[in-house]
């Protein structure tokens, strides 16, 4: 099994829950996320004074997926959550040891 | 006794101290038996609507005649009583609380609502006195001939077996008067709230405001509308009769200026200009702004004490002059740094309302907006450039917003000053230079006053009970350390 956590854009996250649907997916995790990459952070004036904010706030999805099905995944992430622009986001994949469902019990593949 | 079951007996003791306290001077004066002397009605006139406000300020009138009241005027004062008190909180308290840090979100709200409480308390027992009562101390500050309200209360005369009660000269009974004056008496030290917001020790916020109350708001009170006061404008006495419609030097210039003291004594804030101390929540910064535009109403339109033609000028100035700041104020930031901000229009339409204040009742409406201008202007530039120039920490600009615009509304006030309005009083531009030198005369004495009086008070409480919170208590937050709460709970 695999775990793919994609940190993505606000506005992306229809698109991208949609079409992960369409190729499959039958969960995923989202929480909203702040952090920085090569896009940096951006500047806010209050009364005069001005803040850099470094942290970008993001979405990050978090799937758990069969081992032959993350590379669909993987590229259909990339093809709906991709814009061209500086600050698109990320995607980590990492292997997972073990998934349980908490009603039955299942492990594994099955519970996923 | 431990130091628990001390502070619990505090209570009950504050409570039995001032029961015996009101007691005894309802025996010594006899109240609720015979009216007070003096303290007798008013007739109906048919003066202008300004001579009858000016006479409402005064002191009771000696005509035995029973008093016969307007309810349409008292009805509205008791509406603007309300609409000024809700400046305090929530308008107050959540435009401040919005622009303080989460940790410090409580501390704001509760000095606002301890401030309704002890203040209102504060100026029956004898702010009211002090600012409204026969002179004393050469024309300083008001005697103590209405502590706890005496002479103004209704009593019952045993005599003709009826009700008296002590009326103002618009028809309303003089305790409504004194009820609108409370009001202005609890909003003038929230605002200083905003100069050592997020490191005052509140025991020092509550010694403070007490004292600063008492001895430098009273006898600014007194100066500028008490009857005999030397800077009275309805005072054919007066050596610099200064026009202060609603409180611009009263309530503005003296917490602007006693801001600013505050904000250089206790000093700045742990790691001001160092770390990022953004407002936390501006929604609740527009709220409350917008809350205190309405309430304003109640604040100018009032103050001509009755619901007449001068109230409408004060209501309709107020609003255009508050419209005129919202301009001014987001239209520099879309000129200097690209893009207006709700905090910028908000503030603007606040430093508008304080700079109409002392004009509301004595300008015209086009006047107003140049003024709500001016002052948006101004407080935008003192705001921006003129704080980060000195580097003083005043946490959420009271003397930017009420300072500053206090003292240019009330010098514009003597330039545009109208008959058309005053029926009376005018300005430069209708040919009366002088009135200008009253306006400048009455700012320095009231900005003089709350100086020396607020360096003299923070400089004792610093060398008693001490005015900050130290550094640990800072940084964990006003809410938890002093109050033992939390404004925002998650899981």
């Amino acid at each position: 099994m695999k775990k793919i956590e994609a940190v993505i854009r606000h506005f992306k996250l229809e698109e991208v829950k949609d079409a992960l649907t369409q190729v499959g997916v039958q969960g995923m995790t989202v929480s909203e996320v702040r952090g920085f990459g090569r896009q940096k952070g951006h500047k806010e004036q209050y009364r005069g004074a001005e803040y850099t904010v470094d942290f970008m706030p993001k979405v990050k999805m978090e799937v758990v997926v069969e081992d032959d099905a993350a590379r669909n995944v993987i590229d259909t992430i990339l093809r709906t959550a991709r814009t061209g622009q500086i600050g698109d986001g990320k995607i980590f994949v990492t292997d997972l040891s073990e998934a349980i469902r908490i009603r039955t019990g299942e492990t594994g593949e099955e519970s996923i | 006794m431990s130091q628990r079951a001390r502070r619990l007996a505090i209570a009950p003791a504050l409570v039995f101290v001032f029961t015996v306290v009101f007691g005894l001077w309802n025996v010594s004066t006899g109240y609720g038996q015979e009216t007070p002397e003096g303290a007798s009605t008013s007739s109906v006139t048919g003066e202008s609507p300004r001579e009858v406000a000016a006479e409402s300020v005064a002191e009771l009138t000696e005509s035995p005649a029973p008093a016969e009241f307007s309810e349409a005027n008292m009805a509205w004062m008791m509406i603007c009583s309300a609409l000024v008190l809700m400046m305090t909180a929530p308008g107050l308290a959540l435009f401040y609380c919005g622009l303080v840090r989460k940790k410090n979100v409580l501390s704001v709200m509760m000095q606002c609502v301890t401030l309704m409480g002890i203040m209102s308390v504060l100026w029956v027992v004898v702010g009211y006195s002090l600012a409204f009562a026969p002179d004393i101390m050469g024309g300083f500050v008001g005697g103590f001939d209405h502590v706890m309200l005496d002479g103004v209360l209704p009593t019952w005369n045993a005599e003709t077996g009826q009700i008296e009660t002590p009326a103002a000269g618009t028809q309303i009974p003089t305790l409504l008067f004194a009820v609108f004056q409370m009001m202005f008496f609890i909003i003038t030290p929230g605002l200083i709230v905003g100069a050592f917001a997020e490191r005052m020790k509140f025991s020092a916020m509550v010694v403070y405001s007490i004292l600063w109350g008492l001895l430098v708001y009273c006898p600014i009170a007194h100066w500028v509308w008490s009857d005999n006061g030397w800077l009275c404008e309805w005072n054919e006495a007066a050596a610099f009769p200064a026009l202060d419609f609603a409180g611009g030097t009263v309530v503005h210039i003296s917490s602007g200026v006693s801001a600013l003291v505050c904000a250089l004594m206790v000093g700045a804030r742990y790691n001001y200009q160092k770390e990022p101390m953004p407002p936390h929540n501006l929604t609740y910064t527009f709220i409350g702004a917008t809350m205190l535009w309405v309430g304003w109403f109640g604040f100018n339109a009032g103050s001509a004490v009755a619901a007449n033609t001068l109230a409408v000028n004060a209501f309709a100035a107020t609003h255009l002059a508050a419209s005129a700041g919202v301009i001014a104020w987001a239209g520099m930031e879309w000129l200097t740094i690209g893009r207006p901000t709700i905090l910028g229009a908000c503030s603007g339409a606040v430093a508008g309302l304080v700079c109409i204040t002392p004009a509301s009742g004595a300008v015209t409406v086009p006047s107003a907006m140049i003024i709500g201008l001016c002052g948006g202007l101004v407080s935008f530039l003192a705001c921006t450039k003129l704080k980060n120039a000195f580097g003083y920490d005043d946490s959420l600009d009271v003397f930017g917003v009420h300072g500053m615009s206090g003292i240019v509304g009330a010098l514009l006030t003597g330039v545009f000053a109208s008959k058309s309005i005053t029926g009376a009083r005018v300005g430069l531009i209708e040919g009366n230079g002088a009135q200008m030198v009253n306006q400048a005369v009455s700012i320095l004495a009231a900005a003089g006053m709350a100086i020396v009086g607020s360096v003299i008070l923070l400089k004792l409480i610093d060398l008693t009970i001490g005015l900050r919170v130290n550094e640990e208590k800072e940084i964990r937050g006003l809410d938890l350390t002093e109050h033992g709460e939390e404004g925002y709970i998650f899981l």
